[in-house]
């Protein structure tokens, strides 16, 4: 079973997801960041692969992207620094990035990879569903790695359907219309959290965009499965030297 | 392939090219698009006020110009195509009027668009004002600070200009930041994209839109001819769509030879130029794949060109599909290629061009010309907005000049 599927079996509610950029802030900070979130409780590691032209991102998670590409993240390099990373980490870990540098790596070599070193799931925001479908879905069916499919409160029921039945993981609802670290109230979307309930999916609901703290976490986590929070975090690690401390306040802070 | 090379598939593919790679947060906005541009470009009303505003407002149809200095010099036959002599002075706005019309129609109330040079942002400023909707233009912090007269347009016309301040602050980033925006409040929002780039269906119909400068290149050549076939056509490509527009009518026409030329910058191996067939690689940006300039790494380079407009490290899917079909022929010229050209264009003919049109005229020198060759060069745009690059030019090089006269 994988490691999501069984993280969700064990645990349906109130799952926090955090996302850091690889390689930020420091080349080398990866692995330390990742102990830091498990050893605070997040359930969920979400690792972003730093890319120039990052379309879903807002200016807080892009400048964490310039920092480490700056520092000399790749693919390659992210891959040898978690290669030994499942003798540490026990929770699930997810890739988030864009499809070029994927491209550039190979799409089923970093599949390979991915399996490998011991990555659960991916997300990638700028492969549409015709392109999942035609291209990329049986690859990733063969190596085992999830695919976590974004809806909005604008996609349609069949399109979420669709989502749900292609993807495998989770959901990745995103909170409204926008990109990463907009404020834009998490309680005004209950309605679109409640129909997502409803609508009963076969895999577990996740909400990203706009959660930062305590109040909006409980609030995402009403009618779905948990949350996911990235540009809070990064902007907490920006403002402080210890990993370690920056994290285990943050990850309190938010669980409270 | 057998895809058309002028006509993309259902799903917006030129061969392996294009596609809408896009977060599911545009899905709405650009299926919306894709279920309805066809539709409403060719419903009768809509290509009613569309011809009349490219007659009355744009000043269309642009002359088809023999060059008769310039064809003596080269010992050719050779034309220009004068969209510098459309309102805002390029071909910019033959698109421009077209997306106001359909977001008219969409029922969107706010435009958004990306610009490098300038050119765009005001060719959308312009149809705004026109309509009286509000407009929103990106602009690379760098660009704003060495386009100073065209941010003056924009904002006399009453656009508001929004510093791109994210990554190398030019037009890919500009482009990027339009597209957040977008993402951010999509509803009511059309963003116009001024060129043959981004997610299908946006470069199928910025080609159509500009495919009225080959369409009228037909009439014109076949009335002081008898024939509406040239040899060859020339056109400068960045994003690619006045070659979009110049090509379209002739890409069904095995005889007559596509010139696409591109931004060779300080020279191709240089590290600094913008020659995307030549440098790029098979990748993914702003929505399509293409042909893009980026590292081993796949991080997308900020490339070089003296002519902002062609400063940009991707190319439309349909001329990638050219290149790599071999139905386009792609051809380069340096900064100081073009700078010449310019200086040739003004002298010869007395047509001041823009830089990113000089580097068509500049691929003259290289060709094998026959004397019963028939050449059109799209001149896209004139060269008001580079005067003071020309100025600087001309520091020094003022002995130069005059011996070029007599040419």
């Amino acid at each position: 079973m994988s490691r999501i599927k069984d993280l969700f079996n064990k645990k349906n509610s109130n799952v926090l997801n955090v996302y850091c950029t690889a390689g930020f802030p420091h080349l080398c900070s990866t692995l330390e960041v990742m102990n830091a979130l498990q050893e605070s409780g997040a359930d969920i590691i979400e690792l972003g692969m730093p890319y120039s032209d990052p379309l879903a991102d807002g200016e807080v998670i892009q400048a964490s992207s310039g920092v480490a590409i700056a520092n000399g993240m790749t693919i390659e390099v992210l891959f040898e620094q978690l290669k030994a990373m499942r003798n540490e980490i026990q929770i699930p870990v997810i890739l988030m990035g864009y499809l070029n540098p994927i491209l550039q790596y190979g799409f089923e070599r970093f599949c390979k990879r991915a399996k490998e070193v011991g990555i659960d799931g991916l997300i990638l925001p700028d492969i549409p569903m015709f392109e999942f479908e035609t291209e990329y879905n049986e690859i990733l069916s063969h190596y085992e790695v999830d695919f976590i499919f974004l809806v909005t409160p604008e996609t349609s029921e069949e399109r979420i359907r669709k989502a749900d039945k292609l993807g495998s993981g989770f959901i990745y609802a995103v909170s409204s219309s926008s990109t990463t670290g907009k404020n834009k109230s998490i309680t005004e979307q209950q309605p679109y959290f409640e129909r997502l309930k409803s609508l009963q999916l076969r895999n577990p609901v996740l909400v990203g965009f706009g959660i930062k703290d305590k109040a909006t976490f409980e609030a995402a986590c009403t009618n779905t499965n948990g949350a996911i929070i990235g540009t809070a975090y990064i902007k907490a690690l920006e403002n402080g030297q210890d990993i370690s401390s920056i994290t285990k306040a943050f990850i309190n802070g938010v669980k409270g | 392939m057998t895809t058309s090379h002028k006509e993309p598939t259902e799903q917006g593919y030129y061969g392996k090219f294009g596609g809408a790679f896009i977060p599911e947060m545009l899905y709405p906005n650009v299926e919306e698009l894709r279920q309805q541009y066809l539709e409403i470009m060719y419903e009768p009303s809509f290509q009613k006020e569309f011809q009349q505003l490219l007659k009355d407002y744009v000043g269309r149809p642009t002359p088809l110009f023999y060059a008769e200095r310039l064809s003596k010099k080269y010992n050719t036959t050779i034309y220009l195509k004068r969209e510098d002599l459309c309102h805002t002075g390029a071909h910019k706005i033959n698109n421009t009027i077209g997306q106001i019309l359909v977001a008219q129609r969409l029922g969107k109330n706010k435009i958004i668009a990306e610009t490098g040079a300038g050119q765009h942002g005001v060719a959308t400023a312009t149809v705004c004002a026109l309509k009286g909707i509000e407009c929103v233009v990106y602009m690379g912090e760098k660009d704003i600070e060495r386009q100073a007269p065209n941010v003056a347009r924009m904002k006399m016309l009453g656009a508001t200009v929004v510093p791109a301040k994210s990554g190398s602050k030019t037009l890919k980033d500009a482009t990027n930041e339009a597209i957040r925006a977008w993402i951010n409040e999509p509803k009511d929002t059309h963003y116009i994209i001024g060129s043959v780039v981004g997610p299908h269906p946006y470069p199928d119909m910025v080609a159509r839109f500009q495919s009225v400068i080959s369409e009228e290149m037909r009439a014109q050549l076949k009335e002081k001819t008898g024939s509406e076939l040239p040899t060859h056509v020339i056109a400068c490509v960045g994003g690619g769509s006045n070659a979009a527009g110049a090509f379209y009518h002739f890409i069904d026409e095995p005889s007559v030879k596509l010139i696409a030329v591109e931004a060779a910058g300080h020279g191709i191996n240089s590290g600094m130029s913008a020659a995307t067939t030549q440098l790029g690689r098979l990748g993914i940006l702003h929505g399509s794949k293409s042909l893009v300039m980026q590292t081993a790494d796949g991080q997308v380079i900020e490339p070089h060109s003296i002519s902002a407009g062609l400063d940009y490290p991707g190319i439309g899917p349909m001329h990638a599909h050219l290149f790599d079909s071999g139905r386009g022929e792609f051809l380069s010229a340096t900064d100081d290629d073009a700078m010449e050209a310019v200086f040739e264009c003004c002298q010869l003919e007395g047509i001041i061009p823009a830089l990113e049109s000089a580097h068509a005229i500049a691929a003259l020198k290289q060709m094998d010309l026959k004397q019963t060759d028939k050449i059109i060069i799209c001149l896209s745009g004139r060269g008001d907005k580079d005067l003071a690059t020309y100025m600087h030019a001309m520091e020094g090089k003022d002995e130069l000049t005059q011996k070029s006269r007599p040419l």
